[in-house]
């Protein structure tokens, strides 16, 4: 009953045997996901699993050495960085990557930047359409601000905020992109329960308002078991298991990938 | 009144320095890279109003076709030259860089011989005269022009969208392209940009000393390199602090006799004394390691 109501709904991400090899090491080994829109979808799996390889992959950041991953039925696999983003796939990082020299307002409207037409020249000479959209931006960023309630930081430069901000203020950015998909990795390391707490309500806020599919790397089992609907595990780069949350933490392949036999 | 005298030519020479610098710290700042072909850039410039004079004296359409030809130069070398060691080892794109240097330079001495062009028809004359003070217009209209240049770049760094695109390639390249950031097309920019501002410090300079060859831009390139570092290579307004307090220095030894053969002597100990005092510059930032 559960499956045929998911699969009534349209694929967003969906890999096909997405392989790659460092070497003589199958970093990620036939993997396939099928995500469907407006699932939070959890990748969890040992140290070392080749999570944060999966995610860029599907980021551009490295080739497939074979397989292939649609968005949304588009073929996406060797394009680089920068068009799988203008395609719909956002992230954030599992160490945080802001920019520490703008200030948080302007993080998030570099992140805008693809949206808002205008161009070098226009700019340096001030043109209307400069300040058009400059206005644009301020507009649009201080509505995503204010939607991870980072209103009242936005002119602090982001290296001065504290840290659990910093990674909201990652997904605020990364949201900023305009994303179909937003790929979050590890967005609890290093926090701690309050903050976590604070954190999974975010996403489930920002799932309600934007309709938007995270697919999202975890250690913190509270964390996944508490908001994922299916996970997938990773061990050694090939998927151990895959299904509903609860299922897949009870799976015995699991618990002894994760606690030894 | 000869003190005055002398800072207001230094600040005047300073802007050009500072327009150069500028030139060096950005591209250092975003790719990460010593473009010693910088300097060299405004001796493209030089010529290209050579050849635009020969055509038609018209000044300022010689330096409107400086800038378009030196931006595409700049463009260009970066293309042919530096993109393809992105990601190689530093002192690999300074050798290229440096190569690259003595390869304009080389080529304007096969194309235009050696003699020294006169260039007069560059020359603004004139002098503002208060009482005993006077001032030549050349000055005072580099330092406008100078002011303009640095209240441009600012506004545009700071509040644009390729400002802060820029800003965040020169902190963390990989974060940026996965914003969907185009990291080559802001690297292609800021050459761009420093290869504009070299051809008007060619223009400024031609202009107070109508004589052009190809090593018009080593020495002033050296020595807005100087500057940059002096004021924080990497930082904007450093660059601009740098330059104008390089050119004042100079302009006060060379206003004493006794102290004048001794000024680029003294304006390299500043360099030195600071790189002691402040390796990071005047407005650099230390970089801490993160354990």
């Amino acid at each position: 009953m559960e499956a045929s109501n998911q699969s009534a709904r349209p694929v967003v991400l969906r890999t096909e045997h997405l392989c790659i090899q460092f070497g003589g090491l199958r970093a990620v080994d036939d993997v396939n996901l099928e995500i469907y829109e407006g699932e939070l979808y959890g990748l969890i799996g040992p140290n070392g699993a080749g999570k944060t390889t999966v995610f860029n992959l599907l980021t551009g950041v490295y080739k497939p050495t074979s397989g292939r991953f649609f968005l949304c039925d588009k073929n996406l696999t060797g394009k680089s960085p920068i068009e799988v983003n203008r395609a719909g796939i956002a992230r954030t990082f599992q160490n945080i990557r802001l920019f520490n020299n703008l200030t948080v307002l302007e993080n998030v409207m570099v992140g805008l930047s693809n949206q808002i037409p205008c161009n070098v020249v226009e700019s340096v000479l001030r043109l209307p359409r400069h300040k058009k959209s400059e206005a644009e931006y301020q507009k649009r960023a201080m509505e995503l601000l204010e939607i991870f309630n980072l209103a009242e930081y936005k002119d602090y430069l982001a290296a001065n905020l504290p840290y659990g901000k910093q990674r909201k203020l990652e997904i605020a950015r990364a949201m900023a992109t305009g994303p179909k998909l937003l790929l979050l990795d590890e967005p609890a390391a290093g926090m701690n329960p309050n903050e976590t707490q604070e954190l999974m309500d975010d996403i489930t806020f920002i799932r309600k308002q934007f309709g938007i599919t995270i697919l999202l790397i975890e250690h913190d089992m509270r964390l996944v078991s508490g908001i994922c609907e299916r996970v997938t595990v990773l061990n050694f780069g090939t998927a151990l298991a895959s299904g509903k949350t609860s299922d897949v933490l009870n799976h015995p392949e699991v618990v002894k990938a994760y606690l030894g036999e | 009144m000869n003190v005055l005298s002398a800072i207001i030519n230094g600040l005047s020479a300073g802007g050009t320095y500072a327009m150069i610098a500028l030139g060096y710290t950005m591209v250092y700042g975003i790719a990460k890279m010593l473009n010693f072909a910088h300097g060299d850039i405004i001796m493209v410039g030089g010529y290209a109003m050579f050849v635009t004079l020969l055509l038609c004296r018209q000044p300022l359409l010689a330096l409107a076709v400086a800038v378009v030809f030196c931006v595409l130069i700049g463009i260009l070398i970066e293309r042919l030259a530096y993109k393809p060691l992105r990601g190689a080892s530093s002192l690999a794109v300074l050798i290229t860089a440096i190569g690259m240097s003595y390869l304009l330079q080389s080529l304007a001495q096969v194309i235009f011989k050696s003699a020294p062009k006169p260039m007069t028809a560059l020359q603004i004359g004139g002098m503002l005269t208060f009482g005993s003070f006077s001032v030549a217009y050349s000055t005072l209209i580099t330092l406008a022009a100078t002011v303009i240049v640095m209240v441009t770049l600012s506004l545009f760094i700071k509040y644009s969208k390729t400002g802060r695109a820029m800003i965040a390639v020169s902190e963390d390249k990989g974060a940026a392209l996965l914003m969907g950031i185009n990291v080559n097309k802001i690297i292609a920019i800021t050459f761009a940009i420093g290869s504009a501002l070299a051809a008007l410090a060619g223009y400024f300079m031609l202009a107070k000393a109508p004589s052009l060859s190809n090593t018009l831009g080593a020495m002033p390139g050296i020595k807005a390199f100087t500057a940059a570092v002096i004021g924080g290579i990497g930082s904007i307004p450093g660059a601009m602090l740098g330059g104008i307090l390089l050119g004042v220095v100079e302009s006060m030894c060379n206003s004493v006799p006794v102290i004048a053969p001794y000024t680029d002597a003294i304006e390299f100990s500043i360099l030195i004394l600071i790189l002691l005092v402040k390796p990071s510059g005047i407005l650099g930032k230390m970089r801490r390691e993160k354990v």
